[in-house]
C-alpha cells in the first residue's frame, strides 16, 4: 500500500478521559477517578477525495475521535499519520499548515458561530491566518466563499441570529472552506436541520466536494443520510470500529451482528427496503469500564466464550470490508 | 372518538400573531394510530398542547372545538379538563430528562399519576399502588422493576427514561395516547424498541395514538393514517401507505424526494428550494406556494381549503379543487 492514496491514517489511536473526583466525592461516596475510553484502538485510512462515513450510536466515541484525528484533542496513545508523516510531534509552524488543510464542521450551527460576531469577522479570522492581508482581497474572497455556499454577498454584515439553522451550517462551511482544506471532518452536519433543508445541505457538501476535490470524514448517527453521502462506512461501537466497508457493500451485506442490529433498526419509507428488525437488548454499556472481550459482547445474540475473553482483530473478508468479529476469523 | 373542528391556536408577538395551528380538523378512532408530520415549527406540538388545553399564556386557543368521545374539551370546567388529562387523555413528552422530576424516585412519579387519579374512585393502598407500578413497569420493559423503582431518574439511560414516561402515561390506562416526538433524542436501535413497544401497547389495550415526528419514515412504518403540516395547516391526510407511495400535495411530494432513501442507486436528493416561512403575517392563501414548483398565479389570489378527494384521503391544494 502506498501512503500517498491515504490522505490520513490512524494507526491505534486512544483517546481516554480521566474523570477526576473532587476529594470530597472521593471521601463521601468512595469513588475513585476513572477513566473513560472514549475511544480505544482505532485503525482507520482516509482516502483522497473519498467520503468515509462514520456512524454508531451516542456516546460510542465518533466525535472524539473526529476531534482527536484533528489534535482537538491530544491522543492518549496511537499514530495519526497526515500524508505519510506523523503529526504527533508537530508544533507551532507545522501545526498551523496542518490546520490549514485539515477543518471541522460542527453539529450545532447555533453553538459553532459567535453571536457577538459578523460574518465578516467571522470569515476574516482564517482568512487572516492564511495570510489575506489586503483589506480588498479579503472581501472579495469573502463574497466568493459566500457565493460558494450559496449565500448572498450582502449577508456579510449580519449575524448569526439572522440566519436560519440551514443558513448558519452554510457559514460555518464558509469558515472551515476560507482555509482552503483538502479535508474536512463533518460532525454531525446536518442532524439539527429539518428535512428539506438536510436535503440542500447534502447536496452543497457534495458539489463542494467536487468542485474543490475534498476529502471528507463524515461523522453521523442518521444511517440514511450516511448511506446517501459516503463512499465507504465504518462502524463504530464502543470507541472502537467494528466493520469498515464500501457503502453499498456494508449496506447489502453486513457482516457484524452489531452492523446488522443498527441497519434492521432504521426505519424506512420504502416498503422493499424494510428488513426484519433485530432489536437489540439492552443498552450500551459505558465506556468507563468497557466489557472485556470484543465490546458488543453483552448484546450479541451470537456470542460464544471467545467474544468474553479476547478482543476481536479485524480481518478482511471481502476486497475492502474489514470485520473485526469472531465469527470471521 | 377524537374530533377536532377548525382549531385556531395563536400566540400574540410584538410583530403580530402568530397562527401556531390553523383550521385544523382532525378525527381519530378508538385504536387508531395517527401521525402528525412536519417540519419543526409547522405546529405539531402547539396542536397537541391545544387538546389537552396546555397551550401556555399569552398563547391562546382562538376558534374551533375538540370533541373527546362527545364533549368539546374547550367548553368544558377547568376541573372536568383535569380528570381528563392523564386519566384519559396520556401525554409522552419529546425529552424524558426534562419531564421527569430529577428529585423523586421514578417508580414513585409512575404512583403519583395513579393516586392522582384514584381520588373518589375508591382508595388503594400503598403496596397495591405499588404492585401496580410493578406491572406497569415490567409491562413497558424496564427489566427489574423492585430495584428500578427506587432509582432517581439520572440512573436511567434515555431509552429506559422514554419508558418510565410511557409508564406514567399509561397508569390509567388512558383511551388516547398523545406522543410528542417520543424517539428523537433515541438512538435508533433504541427507537426501534420504543416504538416497539407502542404498537405492541396500541394492539393489546387498543389504546389510540397520536403520534406527532418530523421523521417521515417513522411516522410510515408506525402509524396506520397520516396528516402532513405545513405552516400551521394540514396540507394532506390520508391513509399512510397510500400518502407515501402516491404523495397529492407538492409539499409532501418535496419532502419525500427530500429524504435520503436506502435504495439503488444512489441519486442526488431534491431538496424543496427555500426555507419554511415566517409564521407572522401568514394569509389564508396557500404557505408553501412560493416554494412551490407547480404554483400557478391563482394560488397567490384565493384562499384554499381542505378537499376531499376520495377514499379517506384529504388535501389542500389548488390542484386538487
Amino acid at each position: 500500500m502506498k501512503c500517498d492514496d491515504y490522505i490520513l491514517r490512524v494507526e491505534g489511536l486512544k483517546k481516554h478521559f480521566v474523570l477526576r473526583r473532587s476529594l470530597l466525592t472521593k471521601i463521601l461516596t468512595r469513588e475513585r477517578d476513572c477513566t473513560v475510553r472514549a475511544v480505544d484502538g482505532v485503525d482507520l485510512v482516509i482516502r483522497r477525495g473519498e467520503t468515509l462515513g462514520l456512524v454508531g450510536e451516542s456516546g460510542c466515541g465518533k466525535s472524539t475521535l473526529g476531534r482527536t484525528i484533528l489534535k482537538l484533542y491530544e491522543p492518549t496513545e496511537g499514530k495519526i499519520l497526515f500524508r505519510g508523516e506523523d503529526i504527533a510531534g508537530w508544533r507551532g509552524k507545522q501545526m498551523d499548515l496542518f490546520r490549514r488543510s485539515a477543518q471541522i464542521i460542527f453539529q450545532n450551527p447555533y453553538a459553532s458561530l459567535n453571536p457577538r460576531k459578523t460574518v465578516r469577522d467571522i470569515l476574516s479570522v482564517p482568512l487572516l491566518k492564511r495570510g489575506v492581508k489586503d483589506p480588498k482581497e479579503r472581501e472579495e474572497e469573502m463574497v466568493t466563499l459566500l457565493e460558494k455556499v450559496g449565500l448572498k454577498p450582502w449577508h456579510i454584515d449580519s449575524y448569526p441570529h439572522q440566519f436560519s439553522g440551514g443558513q448558519r451550517q452554510r457559514i460555518g462551511f464558509a469558515r472551515a472552506l476560507a482555509m482552503k482544506p483538502e479535508f474536512i471532518v463533518c460532525d454531525e452536519p446536518v442532524s439539527s436541520l429539518d428535512v428539506s433543508v438536510q436535503a440542500q445541505i447534502l447536496n452543497l457538501l457534495s458539489d463542494l466536494q467536487q468542485e474543490m476535490s475534498l476529502t471528507y470524514l463524515f461523522i453521523a448517527h442518521d444511517l440514511s443520510v450516511v448511506y446517501h453521502v459516503s463512499d465507504r462506512v465504518a462502524v463504530m461501537y464502543l470507541g472502537r470500529i467494528v466493520e469498515t466497508a464500501p457503502t453499498e457493500a456494508l449496506f447489502e451485506d453486513p457482516k457484524h451482528p452489531y452492523t446488522r442490529a443498527l441497519l434492521s433498526a432504521i426505519p424506512s419509507v420504502d416498503r422493499e427496503t424494510r428488513r426484519k428488525r433485530q432489536i437489540l437488548e439492552g443498552v450500551v454499556p459505558s465506556s468507563i469500564d468497557p466489557p472485556s472481550g470484543c465490546p458488543f459482547h453483552t448484546r450479541c445474540p451470537q456470542a460464544f466464550t471467545e467474544c468474553r475473553l479476547c478482543a476481536p482483530r479485524s480481518v478482511e473478508v471481502d476486497s475492502g470490508h474489514h470485520v473485526a468479529c469472531h465469527l470471521y476469523v | 372518538m377524537l374530533r377536532i373542528h377548525n382549531l385556531t391556536t395563536e400566540f400574540p408577538t410584538r410583530r403580530g400573531a402568530v397562527r401556531a395551528v390553523e383550521e385544523m380538523s382532525l378525527s381519530l378512532q378508538r385504536g387508531q394510530i395517527m401521525g402528525l408530520v412536519g417540519e419543526s415549527g409547522c405546529g405539531k406540538s402547539v396542536t397537541l398542547l391545544s387538546i389537552l388545553r396546555l397551550v401556555a399564556r399569552p398563547g391562546r386557543i382562538i376558534s374551533g372545538s375538540i370533541h373527546f368521545e362527545g364533549r368539546d374539551i374547550l367548553s368544558m370546567a377547568p376541573a372536568e379538563v383535569r380528570r381528563i388529562r392523564g386519566a384519559d387523555i396520556a401525554m409522552v413528552f419529546q425529552d424524558p430528562l426534562t419531564t421527569l422530576n430529577p428529585v423523586f424516585r421514578v417508580g414513585e412519579q409512575i404512583r403519583e399519576s395513579l393516586r392522582v387519579h384514584r381520588i373518589g374512585t375508591g382508595r388503594t393502598s400503598r403496596r397495591e399502588e405499588r404492585e401496580t407500578v410493578l406491572s406497569l413497569m415490567k409491562e413497558v420493559g424496564i427489566p427489574s422493576p423492585e430495584s428500578r423503582y427506587w432509582q432517581y431518574p439520572h440512573e436511567f439511560s434515555g431509552g429506559m427514561q422514554q419508558r418510565a414516561l410511557i409508564a406514567i402515561a399509561l397508569a390509567c390506562r388512558p383511551k388516547l395516547l398523545l406522543a410528542d416526538e417520543p424517539t428523537t433524542a433515541l438512538d435508533v436501535t433504541i427507537q426501534a424498541q420504543i416504538l416497539e413497544l407502542l404498537s405492541r401497547i396500541n394492539s393489546e389495550r387498543g389504546t389510540a395514538i397520536l403520534f406527532v415526528t418530523h421523521d417521515l419514515a417513522v411516522a410510515s412504518e408506525f402509524c396506520h393514517w397520516i396528516s402532513v403540516m405545513y405552516a400551521g395547516r394540514i396540507v394532506e391526510q390520508g391513509p399512510v401507505d397510500e400518502v407515501i407511495a402516491d404523495p397529492l400535495h407538492p409539499y409532501t411530494e418535496g419532502l419525500l424526494r427530500s429524504i435520503p432513501r436506502l435504495v439503488k442507486p444512489r441519486r442526488r436528493l431534491s431538496p424543496i428550494p427555500g426555507d419554511v416561512p415566517d409564521l407572522i403575517g401568514l394569509t389564508n392563501r396557500c404557505s408553501f406556494e412560493s416554494r412551490c414548483d407547480r404554483r400557478m398565479p391563482e394560488c397567490a389570489e384565493r384562499p384554499v381549503s381542505l378537499v376531499d378527494v376520495g377514499g379517506g384521503r384529504h388535501v389542500r391544494c389548488i390542484l386538487y379543487e
